[in-house]
């Protein structure tokens, strides 16, 4: 089965998760910007690890025939350093232009202070101006509630079309009001910390399938790619059809994504082939 | 050296919060279940027995032994 696997952090990965990934039907990978596990220091730093992910991880990609984009963001940990951020933000219009930058992600909050609203809310102006698709992080565990909360008080107050914002890392306590107010949504499937496989099925089963991708956000961290291939496993063991799982797990992320004209892969459906013999004829 | 308790909640409070987050989930799963059958409300005996080790989760033990209790719980002993 041909999956997407739309938040990936490949720079924290080594070469044997594009193999694998690759075996097991993952046909592009999308690669938001985001915290490296320290404080940079330099604007500068951003701009190479930019570099990074638009020219050099398609490359290393492609090597396994999967194909590589990614977003462009100061993330919201060190949008904590306003300074340094306003120093990033006046580059990054220059990224917009590389054939894989499909927008601007991953934004929001952390610990949802006033420096990173700060940042959260001029990246997505600069979304909305330059017309990029918002990618939006929320924050962790006990964090998650108020700063999911003001992410959509924010945006309710720019003029931003839903359609194009997806919002991630949402859960039981926190999927309601983005999905009401038009957005799109992530489930994150992370050892321990954010969704497991079996949570993600639940909640696919009780909103639906509209507007939902699901993704596992794989990173320097005890995390894996492959929980995504768990979680078609368990949708697959409820009784859902191969095309039900495409739906989810490639053709809701070809619909997003693909609304920027350079994520070229399109939705697919599954044909029976009728064969005539030719002793037959 | 044993541990203490701080370190231990420290290192085992995540892991200890995803398993209840799990189990609730898992018991939403099968009400949801339970709900679209439209028939009787649903009784097995190993959900009671769920609920019961749920319950002894939260009393408060003089020894620790909270996880032997529970596989007692699950065992037949006759």
């Amino acid at each position: 089965m041909q999956i997407i696997q739309p938040h990936y952090h490949a720079i924290a990965r080594t070469a044997q998760d594009y193999e694998r990934m690759a075996m097991s039907g993952v046909v592009a990978v999308a690669e938001p910007a985001f915290w490296a596990g320290f404080d940079r220091l330099y604007p500068e730093t951003f701009l190479d690890y930019f570099r990074q992910i638009s020219e050099f991880e398609p490359t290393r990609a492609a090597e396994y025939g999967i194909k590589h984009y990614c977003w462009v963001a100061v993330n919201p940990k060190e949008a904590e350093n306003p300074e340094l951020s306003h120093e990033v933000l006046k580059h990054m219009p220059e990224f917009f232009d590389k054939p894989t930058v499909l927008g601007v992600g991953e934004i929001g909050f952390h610990k949802t202070t006033k420096n990173e609203e700060e940042i959260f809310e001029a990246q997505v102006e600069q979304a909305i101006k330059y017309d990029q698709l918002i990618l939006i992080h929320t924050p962790h565990l006990q964090d998650k509630v108020r700063g999911t909360k003001r992410t959509l008080e924010v945006l309710s107050h720019m003029n931003v079309n839903p359609e194009r914002v997806w919002i991630d890392h949402v859960e039981e306590h926190t999927i309601r009001g983005p999905l009401e107010a038009g957005y799109w949504v992530g489930f994150t499937l992370y050892p321990i910390t954010k969704c497991t496989p079996k949570r993600a099925v639940d909640m696919l089963e009780m909103y639906g399938h509209e507007r939902i991708l699901v993704n596992s956000s794989a990173d320097w961290g005890p995390s894996d790619p492959f929980t995504l291939q768990q979680c078609v496993v368990q949708f697959r063991a409820r009784g859902y059809s191969v095309q039900d799982a495409i739906e989810i797990f490639h053709n809701n992320p070809a619909r997003f994504l693909g609304q920027n004209p350079k994520f070229d892969i399109k939705p697919i459906r599954l044909e029976t082939i009728e064969e005539v013999s030719s002793n037959l004829l | 050296m044993m541990q203490t308790a701080l370190q231990v909640l420290d290192r085992e409070y995540l892991e200890a919060r995803c398993s209840l987050v799990e189990l609730a989930a898992t018991f939403d799963r099968i009400d949801r279940a339970s709900d679209e059958e439209e028939s009787s409300e649903f009784n097995d005996s190993r959900l009671d027995l769920l609920k019961q080790a749920l319950a002894l989760l939260g009393e408060k033990s003089h020894l620790p032994n909270r996880s032997e209790q529970m596989l007692l719980l699950f065992s037949d002993l006759d």
